[in-house]
């Protein structure tokens, strides 16, 4: 019983039309920040390596290179903040986490392209 | 606990209370009970495992006894006529509540903030370092075998007894606990729930009673 009520406080905060992403894809967040009274869009882009959590908890992690120093932020995946969720191109991977990702530089960093038929 | 998100985007941790429909099942007064409170049930109980008091507590039941008094003319108490009840508290204060009416949600609107009393979890005989948060004595520097003890208790000869009230190891949790001054997230009508910030005393499917907080400011 308990987790029908659950289920039921939860959806209230689950998107209606959830973004719709892999990981090893290469994707625009596209984030609503308040700067005092004004309301603008941050756009942070990366790979997505990893997915955790269930339910309106779900988060995702997104790893990009700025000035040779890696940079990973994690979002919560329905959060009413950020505004959509771009694939910009989609790469080929075999595993859920990309941590190994962590691990490599420069050119290795690169997943190769995965054509959508 | 679960999470929502506020309006503004905000992401808030809560548990969800669900908080009626209750019964009223008796009105204390102060003529006759010398106190004034109002007697709430909720949940309903099976009658094949309610005792025949907890049946007739909330219907009337056929007894001779019932009998004997209606034949005098002795007025019978009121009786909700609901399901036996799995949960019943007494709230003290005044009420215009009369018994067999249902209490929901909708008590809690304009409310912001509320006390939860429940049972805590029961953790058991429980050493000082769970129960008071003491920090225990050190791994190594030659202390053996009492690395999760307290320290002294005491004093020597004068006095030459403890006092009372040191914090010793002993049984923890499994006693009533109230949360106060949390604030009410979300109060849904509809499917009579209550959404609470942060944690409230005792297990998932526990009872708890919640009220008006009583702090000020």
């Amino acid at each position: 019983m308990s987790h029908v009520i659950m289920d039921l406080v939860e959806k209230t905060s689950l998107k209606e039309n959830p973004p719709e992403f892999e990981i090893g894809d290469t994707v625009d967040v596209h984030l609503k920040i308040l700067e005092g009274n004004k309301e603008r869009i941050q756009v942070f882009t990366g790979v997505v390596i990893a997915r955790s959590g269930s339910g309106s908890r779900e988060m995702f992690s997104v790893r990009r290179i700025v000035a040779g120093e890696g940079v990973e932020r994690k979002f919560p995946f329905h959060s009413p903040r950020i505004e959509k969720v771009e694939v910009k191109r989609s790469g080929v991977v075999r595993r859920a986490k990309l941590y190994f990702l962590r691990d490599r530089v420069g050119k290795a960093v690169r997943l190769k392209e995965r054509r959508r038929s | 606990m679960t999470q929502v998100y506020l309006e503004d985007g905000r992401a808030v941790p809560v548990t969800v209370i669900q908080a009626g429909p209750c019964h009223v099942l008796q009105v204390r007064s102060e003529d006759r009970d010398g106190y004034q409170a109002v007697q709430l049930g909720f949940e309903d109980k099976p009658r094949r495992l309610a005792s025949r008091s907890e049946r007739g507590h909330v219907a009337k039941l056929d007894s001779k006894r019932s009998k004997k008094r209606a034949a005098t003319g002795i007025e019978l108490v009121a009786k909700a006529g609901c399901e036996p009840q799995r949960f019943v508290r007494e709230f003290r204060g005044e009420t215009d509540l009369e018994v067999g009416a249902a209490v929901t949600v909708e008590q809690f609107a304009g409310i912001g903030r509320v006390d939860v009393t429940g049972t805590s979890k029961g953790r058991g005989f429980s050493g000082v370092m769970k129960r008071h948060n003491f920090s225990g004595q050190r791994a190594t520097h030659g202390v053996k075998k009492v690395h999760r003890h307290a320290g002294g208790t005491g004093c020597s000869a004068s006095p030459g007894r403890l006092f009372k009230g040191i914090r010793m190891a002993g049984q923890y949790g499994n006693a009533k606990t109230t949360s106060r001054n949390l604030e009410l997230v979300r109060v849904d009508a509809e499917n009579n729930l209550l959404l609470v910030r942060g944690a409230v005393p005792g297990p998932n499917g526990g009872f708890v009673t919640i009220s008006e907080t009583n702090k000020v400011g």
